[in-house]
């Protein structure tokens, strides 16, 4: 390698050592330092005091995840949220990417980018819109109410099921794009053989376009699922006091309790957890870099 | 559901209608409260634009988008730069040593939780600053590292997609008019590339203006960004001026992808109308 190519991949290599792969190995370390009341509010692990060279190895963080019912249950339910909410996210954006696919090429740009859009506004307003219609006396209550469906209000507000609802609203562009990018490279003349050969248009879409898109809904599914385990603002914003997700008990335990090593076990218990995952996305990336490289 | 192909069929039409309903209505809903003279933001009660007024009095609001939009800038330029030369490294450099640990660090932060993040690079500051002195405090250079981070990883999906499908017949015949490597880059591949160049520091620009989580951890006192102001005001509930906010951003927003992809389609018409002329003659 000459200097000039060592150069341009050095640059961002080393920033990415420095401000990516560094801070994990530092909150691994600090996962297993003591709460101290101060500045920073953690213990050191190794010291090194007249030759000798101690390293204390806090496990006490790891054994409070496990023996507080709170973390355990947070973990569960977190999982249990994102994969339900990514479901329902692929049984929702599904279609729209495959109707997207079929349309004729000038307006499929367009569509595209109206769904893009509104990820380009603010992710927060988004969620803070439906605080305004899911409100007691919000607009969808009023709706149901003045038409005579319901005669109270319904709770929608502060449940599950608002996250569950936020989850899929924020996230839908993550599932359509990459299942659009998969769809709209099929060769249709499988369909066609399909249909001459006999095929039924649903026959062959379970048999041919479904299959051949599984690369897309993997693809997507991770682009929701990861991080929506580790969402913040919408159970914060959407969930009520029982909707318990690992995100939120991260932030607390780190801006209200400022346990810095408690909040770092959590964070590295979140890690674990989502390593398979993660592998499997990116994966699935390095495939499809190959492949267009190929193409 | 399956049609002939560039069809779409009333199912699909259906999706789409559906789709695009859940994905703006509630946007649109906030827009139209906006403009509602009530502070209850669900009886409508009368157009006003006080919202407006009192939202440009905000002190408070206009001090932290200023904080903001300067962030957004300085990161998204130094992620295009690092974004740029880790998709030249990614897509032209063949496989090199390490290639594997490059590309996992340059697609994790796409899914990584943003609490994880906002934690981990704290802590390197923290550590940092123990051991080295730097940086003496967290404020607007430790946001922009933080947003530089996450944004380059962002601008590289963009740029390395637009140089893996680039036609390199261009740059060997600039070669053959003996231009050397450099003069090549600068003259063929940069020019051509801008559009996704230019997507790439947009994205950047408002991913950074977006985030709250990631900015919450490592900024100090005196860097509030808008993000931070807009959530403290929007847990204590709704409130008028948020509605506002947003429908300038959206506005804003829509303005220029819709103006950016209108002058894509009318490059792409003209060309098509210069082939079929050079074609006719």
């Amino acid at each position: 390698m000459g200097w000039g190519r060592r150069l341009v991949t050095a640059t961002p290599y080393l920033w990415l050592l420095l401000f990516f792969l560094a801070p994990f190995i530092i909150v691994i370390k600090i996962s297993f330092a003591e709460t101290l009341i101060a500045q920073p509010p953690f213990s050191d692990l190794a010291q090194y005091v007249d030759d000798v060279l101690t390293i204390n190895l806090n496990l006490f963080n790891y054994i409070d995840l496990y023996e507080y019912d709170l973390y355990l249950t947070g973990y569960l339910s977190s999982l249990k949220i994102a994969a339900i909410a990514t479901g329902i996210c692929l049984l929702v954006g599904y279609p729209v990417a495959y109707a997207i696919s079929r349309l004729p090429e000038h307006s499929r740009n367009l569509a595209l980018m109206l769904v893009i859009l509104p990820s380009w506004t603010s992710f927060l307003i988004r969620i803070y819109a439906w605080i305004g219609l899911l409100k007691e006396n919000g607009l969808i209550n009023n709706a149901l109410v003045g038409i005579g469906i319901i005669d109270e209000p319904l709770v929608l507000l502060h449940t599950p099921f608002a996250v569950y609802l936020g989850i899929v609203y924020a996230y839908l562009p993550f599932m359509i794009l990459p299942i659009y990018t998969n769809l709209v490279k099929h060769d249709h003349r499988l369909l066609e053989a399909a249909a001459d050969l006999g095929a039924s248009p649903v026959g062959a879409f379970f048999k041919i376009t479904l299959p051949l898109s599984v690369g897309g809904i993997i693809a997507g599914s991770m682009l929701v699922f990861i991080p929506a385990v580790g969402e913040f603002v919408i159970p914060e914003l959407l969930g009520g006091p029982d909707t318990l997700m690992i995100g939120k008990l991260l932030w607390n335990e780190f801006f209200n309790a400022r346990n810095w090593p408690g909040a770092s076990a959590v964070a590295v218990v979140m890690l674990v957890l989502l390593i398979v995952p993660i592998t499997i996305f990116q994966r699935y990336q390095a495939r499809e870099m190959e492949e267009a490289q190929r193409g | 559901m399956a049609s002939a192909s560039g069809q779409t069929g009333w199912l699909g039409r259906l999706a789409l209608a559906a789709g695009f309903t859940f994905l703006y209505a509630p946007i649109l809903v906030l827009m139209i409260y906006s403009f509602n003279e009530s502070r209850l933001v669900t009886v409508w009660s009368g157009f006003s634009t006080k919202w407006y007024g009192e939202l440009l009095n905000n002190e408070q609001m206009l001090g932290a988008a200023w904080t903001s939009l300067r962030i957004a800038a300085m990161s998204a330029t130094t992620a295009l730069l690092l974004g740029t030369l880790a998709s030249v490294a990614l897509v032209r450099f063949g496989r090199f040593r390490g290639k594997t640990l490059f590309t996992g660090m340059m697609t994790a932060p796409l899914v990584m939780p943003e609490v994880i993040t906002g934690l981990s690079l704290l802590l390197l500051f923290v550590t940092l600053a123990q051991s080295v002195g730097w940086p003496a405090e967290r404020g607007m250079t430790t946001i922009w590292i933080a947003h530089t981070t996450f944004g380059m990883a962002y601008v590289a999906v963009v740029v390395s997609a637009r140089l893996r499908e680039f036609d390199r017949s261009l740059e060997e015949a600039a070669m053959d008019l003996g231009a050397n490597r450099l003069g090549v880059f600068f003259r063929v591949t940069l020019p051509i590339i801008s559009p996704a160049l230019f997507s790439g520091w947009l994205l950047a620009f408002t991913l950074s203006l977006d985030d709250l989580v990631i900015a919450s951890f490592v900024a100090g006192p005196g860097s509030t960004t808008l993000p931070m102001v807009v959530f403290s005001s929007v847990r204590l509930g709704v409130s008028p001026e948020v509605n506002a906010l947003a429908t300038i951003l959206v506005g804003l927003v829509a303005t220029v992808s819709l103006l950016g992809w209108w002058v894509m389609r009318r490059r792409e018409l003209q060309r098509q109308l210069d082939m079929r002329r050079a074609q006719a003659q």
